[in-house]
């Protein structure tokens, strides 16, 4: 060993007793942490190679592993956790950027947890939903702010083009190329299946998913991977990608790793080269530019499509949004801090940005003051963990979510944060056809469409308790949040109550 | 203790009104008369009533009725006025003395019409100036507050029992084509008497009974196009909104009730006919945010005529009866006895199906 | 051929008119529409007047001549067919260009091909007879950038900066480039004949489009400019 070892932060606990040496967890592991050792005739491990991704724990048949958080600890330090010992060992070692996968695991607020939903006690009725009607679909995209008859007097039913949610969530933006074939392919079939919609990520769309595009987000993002007009055509709506919440105000980089095959056909960049997304759009250096993209791609559209612009939550969020929804976008994503990423600088990802919670509160609050919350539909994402989220968000002032994290959890996700590998053992986040085939598409969005059938229902139930039959009574309804635990600044940002008030 | 406005308070009620389709003026009385039987609805914390075609001899003229806090108020506000609106008569409100009804505020009324000079210089019109003044009054002059700003109408309300109220006012004094009554069962005592309904705006006034649980999405809404709801009750917000979709919007009456008490969706996609589907999906997708739900049943009054409608699941009661020329609607239909003890047809409306009642052309 | 005069149009009204039937089109009197044919295939397009911003974006096979110069963002995102400036073009032109030709008879402003790319035989070309404004080629990941240099009157054939972020596809400097600075992650080079063979073809195609002789063209040396790395950033990082 040496001055560059940094001791493994997991240990592989293999139970000898238990183990059939059947080679299963060999098999499953792609960082080759579980070899065999012909000498002793036993199954053997290096720690240094586990991600805890429990993979091999999952699919042990004699239930003979664990993997634990390794008890070899430096010396406790309030100020230098073993943590940032570790990565300034790693940087010193390499002097590399640090590189992230997923959403922030800091110790931040997460203000969806403290924040109370209401029920309705005598004074107004609580709903069954099980037997009364109940109703959450959701129409995205801008209301005229008039209402135009016809010369005969009757209402011009005329709209701009609007998305239709059976239920306020979309599964949110992951390239194809960031995460794999049959991941795309159960986002787009559980879709299809529950009316919602899944989003192409900046990476283009597979020609074989074209059939699902009435469920799809056609992203463009700054790289303009896969962008053109039959691909503009093919889905419902047409995403911007200003900025993602785990990396606001920088660009994407997909190492050439996972540039093979067909990645490189629909990107249209060589195999094995770098898929970089520049910072910005270097055709939007303000927001005037961002008109001018909005607007160019309704015109190769026709003005059929709504146009999201999405962003990263970030400090002047409100002005921000203010420029976008006059802008001539339909819908404003914005994605809070604790957003999940296939890769992200760890210093940005842990330190730029802000809540959610407080940006989606201040939007809203912001689009009303101005008088303009009609011109846009709001999809907030960063962090949506369940159906109680949702809620939280919608009455804060949402549309509808964005849900990136819980899907690929529902897909077999173990949340080990290491997709930047492409290494992924659970078939996701990686192009090792030997790797993607373990994820069953047609398994996979069944267990998508039992996620959110199952949020949908409790969604359902709070409705209920609220004694709402309609989202749309839910969404911007504050009164019925109240803040636990919140300092006066924080309330007044929500817009919220504190309990017992 | 926080009074209404500063915090929200639920509360039950019971509602009454009646209307003369041929313009047959109908004493105060009778409507005060049918909240008698509906006593136990409220509680002794507000009540009120709103007239049309009570005053014939000014009704070219806002009446504007208002609460003072003090002479020193009404002054400061009479100075306000008078900037903007030629003031042609201005008096105090007649009440009489009643043991049942305490602590009144200055209850004055004034009869005023806005300055052209002002509505020129300010290129607005004569309604939406009148609506934006009130919305100033009750926002941001603390003391003041106008509770009824129509023509030839005008709302009377109070903390006490309807017809306790009623006798207050000495309504039996004033005649009009059409009545509404509201009793109030708060859900605490915020003894305040602005808090009592009919709520009102311009010629627009609302009673309301029960608890939406739309509400913050409503007024956070209906606040981006300058209504302030400085109550934080129901009847303020869903005046505000049928003066949003029927003013402001120019929806007719039908399509107003297509858009607070929506159909189901599932009920728009099973529509046979076309048209009718289109328009639904039209209103819902365009309004999303101006359906209330939660139980309501709401009698709206304008100056040709009153509509009722129930929310779409109909959680609350309300009975409709006829006589010849007369319509009455109420909570109970022991309060529509009370005013008609021969009344016909009564029925109750379905759940989001308004029940509109037009004074015939030319008679009022 | 048919004439859109869109002295009174906006952008809107010029798309709409060029989407009905019909494949041949003069527009007169143009000034400053955006988004002239976005999105649009099998046209033939002839501008007199200054076309706005984002001309053909979304270009999906059409042909475009302006007989003027051309605003920002020429060809933005553009996938198959031509467009031919008789002029100057803005900044960022042929942004994240997939697949066609821009031939441009003047200068071209900042970012010229950025992020250009190219898969297998679909390559897009590009070239600008003039000079080309700073940042030439940035994040290039594929395709065929080429600048002439013709009346330079003194100035360098390209901006600063030019190649940055460079990671697939060639640039051709139509100068021996000892004025320019290229980065670290790239080499510029002479280019060798069977280089100079691989553009005749669109440098031919170039000459007939404005008139100029190719021999005339070939008589100065060309720099070549490529990237050492697919992966110009793979050391960059650290797992963490």
């Amino acid at each position: 060993m040496s001055i560059e070892f940094i001791y493994p932060e997991f240990e592989i606990i293999r139970n000898e007793n238990r183990c059939i040496s059947c080679h299963v967890c060999e098999q499953q592991c792609a960082n080759e942490a579980h070899s065999y050792d012909e000498k002793h005739k036993i199954m053997t491990c290096d720690d240094s190679k586990c991600v805890n991704c429990q993979r091999c724990v999952s699919f042990c048949p004699a239930r003979a592993l664990k993997i634990v958080k390794s008890k070899c600890t430096l010396r406790e330090n309030a100020n230098w956790s073993a943590e940032t010992i570790k990565e300034i060992y790693k940087q010193a070692n390499s002097g590399g950027v640090l590189l992230s996968s997923m959403g922030n695991p800091k110790p931040l607020p997460v203000y969806w947890d403290k924040i109370l939903i209401n029920a309705s006690q005598v004074t107004n009725p609580s709903i069954d939903p099980l037997r009364e009607p109940m109703e959450t679909r959701v129409y995205l995209g801008k209301k005229p702010s008039k209402v135009q008859r016809t010369k005969d007097g009757a209402l011009d039913c005329k709209l701009p083009p609007q998305l239709e949610l059976s239920m306020p969530v979309m599964f949110s933006a992951m390239s194809y190329g960031s995460i794999s074939y049959n991941a795309h392919k159960a986002l787009a079939l559980a879709a299809t299946a529950l009316g919602i919609l899944y989003n192409t990520g900046e990476g283009g769309l597979h020609e074989d998913f074209y059939c699902y595009g009435e469920n799809t987000v056609v992203q463009v993002a700054s790289g303009r991977f896969g962008v053109h007009a039959d691909y503009l055509k093919a889905g419902a709506a047409i995403e911007i990608k200003i900025g993602q919440g785990a990396k606001p105000g920088i660009g994407g980089h997909l190492p050439g790793a996972k540039i093979v095959g067909d990645i490189s056909r629909t990107r249209m960049i060589p195999e094995g080269s770098d898929a970089i997304s520049p910072a910005p759009h270097h055709d939007i250096y303000s927001i005037e530019d961002l008109r001018q993209l909005v607007f160019s791609l309704k015109e190769a559209t026709e003005y059929k499509k709504p146009v999201i612009v999405k962003v990263a939550a970030v400090h002047n969020i409100a002005a921000i949004a203010s420029g976008i929804a006059r802008s001539g976008a339909d819908i404003i994503a914005i994605d809070g801090f604790r957003g999940g990423t296939g890769a992200a600088p760890t210093r940005i990802r842990d330190h730029v940005g802000i809540p959610i919670e407080l940006a989606l509160a201040a939007v809203d609050q912001r689009l009303r003051n101005e008088g303009i919350r009609n011109n846009v539909s709001l999809v907030v994402g960063g962090s949506i963990r369940s159906a109680a989220d949702v809620v939280k968000a919608i009455a804060l002032g949402a549309d509808a979510c964005y849900v990136a994290t819980a899907a690929l959890l529902a897909l077999g996700c173990h949340l080990c944060r290491t997709c930047q590998s492409g290494k992924c053992n659970w078939g996701i986040a990686t192009q090792r056809p030997e790797l993607v085939k373990r994820l069953n598409p047609a398994m996979g969005s069944e267990r998508l469409i039992n996620l959110m059938t199952a949020w949908k229902h409790e969604i359902k139930e709070f409705m209920g308790g609220m004694g709402i039959n309609s989202i749309e009574a839910l969404r911007g309804n504050r009164l019925m949040l109240r803040g636990i635990g919140l300092t006066e600044k924080e309330l007044e940002i929500l817009d919220i109550s504190h309990a017992g008030e | 203790m926080k009074i209404e406005g500063q915090i929200r308070i639920p509360s039950g009620c019971a509602i009454s009104a009646a209307i003369s389709k041929d313009g047959n003026k109908m004493s105060g009385e009778m409507i005060i008369n049918s909240m008698k039987p509906m006593h136990d609805r409220s509680n002794g914390l507000g009540g009120g009533f709103a007239g049309y075609g009570i005053y014939p001899e000014y009704k070219d003229f806002y009446a504007f009725h208002m609460f003072f806090d003090s002479r020193d108020t009404r002054k400061k506000c009479e100075a306000f006025l008078k900037e903007c609106f030629e003031i042609v008569k201005s008096e105090i409100i007649p009440t009489r003395k009643i043991p049942t009804i305490k602590d009144e505020p200055i209850i004055w009324r004034y009869f005023v019409a806005p300055l052209n000079s002002v509505l020129v210089s300010l290129q607005s019109e004569e309604k939406d100036f009148v609506a934006k003044t009130v919305m100033k009054i009750n926002a941001e002059m603390p003391g003041a507050y106008v509770f009824s700003s129509g023509k030839n109408m005008g709302a009377f309300k109070a903390v006490g029992f309807p017809e306790d109220v009623g006798v207050f006012y000495k309504l039996e004094e004033y005649e009009g084509y059409s009545w509404t009554a509201h009793g109030r069962y708060p859900t605490n005592t915020p003894g305040w008497w602005g808090g009592a309904h009919p709520f009102t705006l311009l010629d627009y006034s609302v009673v309301h009974n029960g608890e939406i649980s739309s509400y913050d999405a409503n007024r956070r809404f209906i606040e981006m196009f300058g209504y302030k709801c400085t109550l934080q009750t129901d009847t303020e917000v869903i005046t505000y909104i049928m003066d949003y979709l029927l003013r402001v919007q120019g929806l007719t009456l039908g399509e107003a009730a297509s858009v607070i008490a929506a159909p189901f969706w599932s009920t728009i996609v099973a529509k046979t006919d076309l048209d009718d589907r289109k328009k639904h999906t039209y209103l819902r997708t365009m309004f999303p945010s101006l359906l209330i739900t939660g139980p309501f049943s709401i009698v709206l009054g304008f100056e040709d005529g009153l509509m009722a409608l129930n929310d779409r699941l109909k959680l609350r009661s309300m009975v409709v009866g006829e006589k010849d020329d007369k319509v009455f609607i109420a909570s109970e239909e022991a309060a529509i006895r009370t005013m008609e003890p021969y009344a016909e047809n009564i029925w109750s409306p379905a759940g989001g199906e308004p029940v509109i009642v037009k004074v015939k052309e030319g008679a009022f | 051929m048919q004439t859109i005069d869109a002295a009174d149009l906006d952008y809107r009204a010029i798309n709409e008119a060029l989407r009905e039937a019909g494949n041949d089109f003069i527009i007169e009197g143009c000034c400053g529409q955006k988004f002239i044919a976005a999105g649009m295939s099998h046209k033939n397009l002839t501008i007199n007047g200054i076309p706005g911003n984002a001309l053909g974006a979304y270009l999906n096979n059409a042909n475009i001549t302006v007989n003027a110069n051309a605003q920002d963002a020429v060809g933005d995102t553009m996938n198959e067919g031509k467009i031919l400036i008789h002029g100057n073009i803005g900044d960022a032109a042929g942004y994240a260009m997939r697949g066609g030709k821009i031939y441009v008879q003047g200068n071209a402003g900042y970012r010229a091909g950025i992020h250009m790319k190219a898969y297998k035989e679909k390559i897009p070309v590009m070239i600008i007879g003039g000079c080309a404004g700073s940042f030439l080629g940035e994040y290039q990941a594929g395709g065929v950038i080429i600048v002439l240099g013709f009346h330079k009157d003194n100035k360098r054939i390209v901006g600063n900066f030019p190649c940055t972020g460079m990671h697939g596809g060639k640039i051709f400097l139509r100068s021996s480039c000892e004025d320019i600075d290229f980065p670290k992650q790239v080499t510029a080079r002479s280019a060798a004949a069977d280089e100079l063979d691989e553009i005749r073809e669109y440098l031919s195609e170039y000459c007939s489009d404005f008139g100029y002789s190719i021999e005339e063209l070939l008589s100065e040396p060309f720099t070549v400019i490529t990237p050492d790395s697919k992966n110009p950033y793979k050391r960059m990082y650290v797992a963490n």
